[in-house]
């Protein structure tokens, strides 16, 4: 208890109090870089082609949705979860088993309006059940307890043939049509990816507001003392979790749409390690980050193997270089690519300006 | 032991019956209306014996792991990698000179170093950060794979198993009785035989070494309290060391069994970093006797499991794990 509790504090303490700001106000309403974000993210169809569209964008955003789950946990729960995109394979495995595949003796055929919430109600209750029990322990041991719990679930989906159809997964799975529109077609899809990924940006940082949030930043910080103040720790905790279950969830519905299938591959232990990479290297301070991480992690994943060639290496070689790329965030900023970015402006801004100048105090 | 049996009569009482079972199940001729139900006691037997002495794999595994996390509090998840590590050095030396009992010593020996290598390059710069240092963890057992996967590709590794190990042995377990009444007896690898009784061996060792000798009680002394025993004047760092190459050394003969036992490929470094994540969980983190009983169980369990309830196998491990987090969440034999 006391070990685990030491740890999260030594882990926060490289980060100055500024980059951690307990309440923030809506600094993103204010910011010009965070409107000419958004706007080109809006008018993007129009500068990108289909394979940019889908593969570089819409896949940072669905993966940053899922690392935003796990940042939502990390950051405001202090309770790094690895089983995040666990979650989301199995809301995307609800959907094919619930709705339309190519496997006519595994799914039950239901319409996508039905599938989905009732994948997404599995999937939340699943992430749920898994957070009861990975809260029993603390630090570290939810790390072991939630990649236990992602370890099982990919050799479970190996095995068994009656719901998950082995390693051969589930396939063609059906992507909504309704008011004319195919929804997987490139730009339709990419805007509902958008509309996905922005609402759950904006809904984690409303909660961290939000005396939910604000009671959550207080267990993380201090557990002890929240409970001596009369909340319940462990049921913020879990709360914290359904909350998670459910982005979680949500991505995972669009990731099965992307691919229009899913098996084990999807949700392998690696996978699930992906996406702690991709919070923790954009940063799981703040909702943008994953974002970025995601970024990172797709613009690497689909051109690294092009670049190392042409430096005459082998351009098998890419899990080296994220594996590198992490450790060397790990050692150097605990805070990522939004920690080193802070860290440049306030060497940038003069000494005076700093106390009021830092985000968010306002 | 009697403590418990005086504290927990009722559990006492179960586990009691659960042993006498077991060892009816084990032991006796089975009576026909059994044989239907659950099929032969062959079968039966076969997977017993798979899943004790899987579990000494699992326990090689795990104690290391055990080990280095009572001591430093460092979730060491690169400790897949040091095991497959282990495992495609093993397979390289006896590849090379034929000799098996050597292919141990020089995966111990490596693996040992690479641990050394771990604690004083990288784990001693951030004590205390368990955080931290499991990420840091994470990071390494991506690259040590990639790494592997570079230099060994992707192929299936078998380590040969020496001559005078190879081949089934008779065991005084009657499987069935004939019609003309003569009894049939278990025959089983000796191989797998042998790598139970080592790893018994190793782990008897390593709970004596812990508790009669200085060192082990240096040790003990640090998972208890690092700081007061540092304030004593022991070199506490030369402690870590030791136990991170002790470890790590683990791992890699851990490498060498599995590779004899089952194969080598990329993934099984997953596959065991899991065993021994659930094993300490179950057993309890950063205790000896609770790895080897976390080993035996989850053994048993995955054995048994995939014999007859095929399908299903990883969930009953799994829901062993749950049961366990639910009733004792610190472990079945952890002290606190």
């Amino acid at each position: 208890m006391s070990v685990t509790h030491d740890a999260r504090i030594q882990v926060r303490s490289p980060a100055p109090t500024a980059q951690r700001p307990a309440v923030r106000g809506r600094p993103d309403l204010n910011n010009p870089a965070a409107w000419i974000v958004a706007v080109i993210l809006l008018i993007m169809p129009l500068i990108a082609n289909g394979f940019f569209l889908i593969e570089i964008f819409a896949t940072t955003l669905m993966l940053g949705t899922i690392a935003l789950s796990l940042m939502f946990l990390a950051g405001y729960g202090g309770m790094v979860s690895l089983m995040q995109l666990t979650i989301a394979g199995f809301a995307a495995y609800m959907v094919a088993v619930f709705g339309v595949s190519g496997n006519a003796n595994i799914s039950l055929g239901w319409p996508w309006w039905l599938a989905v919430p009732m994948a997404l109600t599995l999937a939340t209750v699943f992430g749920t059940l898994g957070g009861a029990l990975a809260v029993r322990t603390e630090g570290i041991y939810t790390i072991m307890i939630t990649l236990a719990i992602g370890a099982a679930f990919y050799y479970f989906t190996n095995q068994n043939w009656a719901i998950f159809n082995g390693h051969t997964g589930i396939n063609n799975v059906s992507t909504p049509h309704f008011w004319g529109v195919d929804w997987r077609a490139d730009i339709p899809f990419y805007y509902v990816v958008l509309a996905i990924a922005a609402l759950c940006y904006f809904a984690v940082d409303y909660i961290s507001r939000a005396p939910f949030g604000l009671a959550l930043q207080g267990v993380r910080d201090n557990p002890r003392r929240m409970a001596a103040l009369g909340f319940n720790v462990n049921a913020h905790r879990v709360a914290a979790y359904a909350v998670a279950s459910f982005i979680a969830g949500l991505a995972g519905v669009l990731q099965v749409w992307n691919y229009r299938q899913i098996s084990p591959g999807s949700v392998s232990v690696g996978a699930c390690i992906d996406i702690l990479i991709i919070a923790v290297v954009g940063g799981i301070t703040r909702p943008v980050g994953p974002y970025i991480g995601a970024l990172v992690f797709v613009l690497l994943r689909t051109f690294a193997l092009d670049f190392l060639v042409k430096i005459g290496l082998d351009g098998n070689r890419f899990r080296l270089l994220i594996g590198l790329g992490f450790l060397a965030i790990v050692f150097w900023s605990s805070d990522g690519v939004i920690g080193l970015w802070q860290r440049w402006r306030q060497s940038q801004r003069p000494q005076t300006d700093r106390p009021g100048g830092g985000r968010g105090h306002g | 032991m009697t403590r418990f049996v005086e504290r927990h009569p009722a559990w006492a009482l179960i586990v009691i019956i659960a042993i006498a079972v077991a060892l009816w199940l084990i032991f006796a001729v089975w009576p026909p209306g059994l044989e239907d139900a659950i099929g032969r006691k062959r079968v039966f037997l076969n997977a017993v014996f798979n899943g004790i002495t899987l579990g000494g794999l699992y326990f090689l595994v795990a104690s290391g792991f055990t080990l280095i996390f009572g001591l430093m509090r460092n979730v060491n998840l690169a400790h897949g990698s040091l095991y497959l590590f282990g495992g495609y050095v093993g397979y390289a030396i006896s590849a090379s000179t034929g000799s098996w009992i050597l292919a141990f010593i020089v995966a111990f020996i490596l693996t040992a170093l690479v641990g050394v290598l771990l604690q004083v390059l990288v784990f001693r710069r951030m004590e205390g950060q368990d955080l931290r240092q499991t990420m840091v963890t994470i990071g390494l057992s991506i690259v040590f794979a990639d790494l592997m996967l570079w230099a060994c590709g992707g192929d299936f590794y078998q380590i040969q198993t020496p001559n005078w190990l190879i081949g089934p042995i008779e065991l005084p377990l009657i499987t069935a009785v004939k019609s003309s009444g003569e009894p049939v007896y278990l025959r089983y690898p000796l191989v797998r035989l042998v790598i139970f009784l080592a790893s018994v061996i190793i782990g008897v060792a390593m709970w004596l070494a812990l508790n009669r000798t200085r060192i082990g009680m240096i040790i003990r002394a640090g998972v208890d309290d690092r700081d007061i025993l540092a304030a004593t004047g022991v070199r506490i760092q030369i402690v870590f060391v030791l136990v991170f190459a002790l470890g790590a050394g683990l791992a890699g003969i851990a490498g060498v069994v599995g590779g004899t036992f089952q194969s080598l490929s990329p993934g099984e470094d997953i596959r065991f970093l899991l065993a021994s994540l659930v094993v300490v969980i179950v057993g309890g983190m950063g205790s000896i006797p609770g790895a080897a009983l976390g080993a035996l169980i989850i053994g048993l369990a995955e054995q048994l499991g995939s014999v007859y309830i095929p399908t299903y196998a990883i969930v009953v491990t799994f829901l062993i794990m749950v049961l366990v987090l639910a009733l004792r969440p610190q472990g079945l034999l952890a002290r606190r």
